[in-house]
């Protein structure tokens, strides 16, 4: 079976005038449908330029990037959207939700891209906000929101595509333990129960810990590749 | 499709909805502009209306022929201020042009005319039989005056509708009644329809008509029998006009003793002629609307312009989150385009709306005539269509072609 994510030999090089930054040098990663993946690693070590890449919203400079064994370096742009629209789903640190637009509005934005009924984009909408517990704020804007409320709509609105990958930047990086710990618990819920494969880029120890396999990344190379040893000290918290 | 078009219509709606003031100002160009257009196509249009409508009461095909300037001796008399034309030229051109169906003659003066206890001072008109008809008037009472009537001279008269109503009180049957003009009792034989302004803006209807004999002998007083103040000939159809005015002129100059190297002694006018006039000054308001309508779009559309290119930078990441969820080029192309055009259509209807006020005012306070035409409206409105799309284009595909990564970035 191929792997769902394959990348090889992934540069990314921005120049900036005469500066020349490297922020990948040579990625290699394999990862299997399923999967958990938690991304480590020090600041402006390549992580989010990596996770940008694997969701399809820049290209790499260099390198080969497979998604389900499709060279995705060889699709038009409005290809790129298609794969994002339908395989996908990308929640960001700082949420991104379209102010002054409802919650189920935010929800409902993949739907509407991929031209369901509208009926259909609401219900699927709502159902998705159910799932990340906000049954009743469907007409609440984004301003009318806590930090976890609003990520955990970025959440909704990330899978309510049902997407086979979910990529997680710094997810819990704004908010409080509390409200972290309920973000990660419903995506191990996601990853457990729906079998969608996780990549999730985190600072936090405790947070990597939910995932299965940990990625170290360092000056634009991965470092260290392994299982989590303490991943079942974290599971104990959360039950 | 039309799911996504109705739902990106709708945001476009609300968003706009959100900066009244902003989208407000936007608007004002296209619809000052907008309105000003109509507004002043629909005071263009009530004129050159009237302005046919005049011509054509003139009577069709009628040619006039007024008294000019002669040189005698090195004296130049004006127009009409001489004698020159005679109800013998009007005979002898009937005679000697068959191109001609008719010919008849007139003179006028200003007279007191007197009723009961009414007293009014209107033009008087001596004329032949076959002016009635040559000028297209019709009857709402009675009826025309007759060749017998020129013949021995009679007491008769025909009231415009303006000599009516100052000289009978509403309700009562003019016909029949005895009117003086300048002292001498007149009998009412008919009443015209009225036909409102001439081309000059003259009342055409303050008018009472006598047999010329009648005026000449017993109303005006004439130095020189038989000379009038105007005459008028009518051809069968529009094209004999032209070849019809070259043998007037040249039956006229022979009957004059004109030397060749002497100029014309009268002046000939057809309603060509005076139409003329007014297709040229329409012609020229056709081209002032044309600019204003033009440079106001242009104002308009720039104004949108601006205010989407401000809207593309300031929703910058919102086109990332779009892209990030899958929007592609085009939805996000719509997206803009139909905001921008929301904007100008909107606009343009306000504008529409402005407009039929102000032709309404300017009907209401100036009473010059509008028209609005449906045409004019559709323009409107489609021309707004167009500023908004043609405007949209440029911030929308900017929009669009932003990288989904730079715009999530942008802070
Ligand atoms: N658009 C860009 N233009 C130029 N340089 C960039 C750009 N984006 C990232 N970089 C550089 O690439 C390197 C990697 O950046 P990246 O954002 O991937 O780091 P990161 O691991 O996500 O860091 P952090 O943990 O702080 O989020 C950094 O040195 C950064 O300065
Ligand atoms: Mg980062």
């Amino acid at each position: 079976m191929a792997a769902l994510i394959s990348c090889e030999d992934l540069w990314k090089i921005y120049r900036l005038g005469d500066v020349e930054v490297q922020a990948l040098r040579g990625v290699d990663l394999l990862i299997e449908e399923g999967e958990f993946v938690a991304i480590m690693g020090a600041s402006g070590s390549g992580k989010s330029t990596l996770m940008n890449i694997l969701g399809c919203l820049d290209r790499p400079t260099k390198g080969c990037y497979r998604l389900q064994g499709v060279d995705v370096g060889g699709l038009r742009a409005d290809q790129l959207a298609e794969i994002r629209n339908r395989r996908i789903g990308f929640v960001f640190q700082n949420f991104n939700l379209i102010p002054r637009t409802s919650a189920l509005e935010n929800v409902q934005l993949p739907l509407f891209y991929r031209g369901l009924p509208l009926r259909q984009q609401r219900a699927l909408a709502a159902e998705a906000l159910a799932r990340v517990g906000l049954q009743g704020r469907e007409n609440h804007y984004p301003s009318q929101l806590s930090g976890g409320q609003q990520q955990r709509v970025a959440i909704a609105r990330a899978l309510v595509a049902s997407p086979s990958l979910l990529l997680a930047d710094e997810p819990t990086g704004n908010l409080d333990t509390q409200s972290s710990l309920e973000i990660m618990a419903i995506l191990d819920g996601l990853n457990k129960k729906q079998r969608i494969t996780i990549v999730l880029v985190t600072h936090e120890t405790d947070i990597a810990a939910y995932a299965e396999r940990e990625v170290v990344m360092k000056d634009g190379r991965i470092l260290t590749d392994r299982k989590t040893p303490s991943r079942a000290s974290a599971l104990s918290v959360e039950a | 499709m039309p799911t996504f078009l109705l739902l990106t219509a709708l945001t476009a709606v609300r968003i706009l909805g959100r900066n009244r003031l902003r989208t407000g100002l936007t608007m004002l160009g296209i619809v000052i502009g907008v309105g000003a257009v109509i507004a002043m196509v629909s005071i263009g249009e009530g004129a050159k209306a009237a302005v046919a409508e005049r011509v054509a009461s003139m009577g069709t095909n009628v040619i006039l022929v007024l008294p000019g300037a002669v040189t005698t001796g090195g004296v130049r008399g004006g127009q009409g201020g001489v004698v020159t034309l005679t109800t013998a030229d009007a005979v002898e051109l009937k005679k000697r042009i068959p191109l001609l169906r008719e010919t008849g003659w007139a003179r006028r003066d200003v007279m007191q005319i007197v009723h009961g206890n009414k007293n009014w001072n209107g033009t008087v008109n001596g004329i032949s039989p076959s002016y009635l008809t040559i000028r297209g008037w019709s009857f709402t009472g009675g009826g025309p005056l007759t060749q017998q009537d020129l013949d021995t001279a009679a007491r008769v008269a025909v009231l415009g509708q303006t000599a009516v109503d100052n000289l009978f009180e509403p309700g009562e049957e003019p016909v029949g009644a005895i009117i003086r003009i300048n002292h001498v009792p007149f009998r009412v034989v008919g009443t015209l329809a009225p036909k409102g302004q001439s081309a000059q803006g003259m009342d055409q209807d303050d008018v009472i008509f006598i047999p010329f004999s009648t005026a000449e002998r017993k109303v005006f007083g004439t130095r020189f029998l038989g000379s009038v103040g105007a005459l008028f000939a009518s051809t069968e159809r529009p094209e004999d006009l032209a070849p019809a005015v070259a043998q007037i002129r040249e039956v006229l100059r022979q009957r004059h003793r004109l030397q060749p190297d002497q100029d014309d002694d009268f002046f000939i006018r057809t309603q060509v002629d005076i139409g003329k006039v007014h297709e040229d000054t329409s012609e020229t308001l056709t081209i002032m609307l044309f600019s204003i309508a033009s440079v106001s779009l242009l104002v308009g559309g720039i104004g949108i312009m601006n205010i989407l290119l401000v809207s593309v930078t300031e929703r910058t990441k919102e086109i990332g989150v779009r892209m990030a969820v899958g929007a592609t080029r085009r939805h996000i192309l719509i997206q803009f385009l139909v905001e921008a055009m929301t904007l100008s259509v909107l606009g343009g209807c306000l504008g529409i709306l402005v407009g039929m006020l102000g032709a309404r005012a300017t009907t209401v306070v100036a009473g010059w005539p509008t028209i609005i035409s449906p045409e004019t409206v559709i323009a409107a409105f489609v021309f707004s269509v167009a500023v908004g799309l043609f405007f949209g284009l440029y911030p929308a595909n900017k929009a669009a072609w932003m990288s989904p990564i730079d715009a999530l970035r942008y802070e």
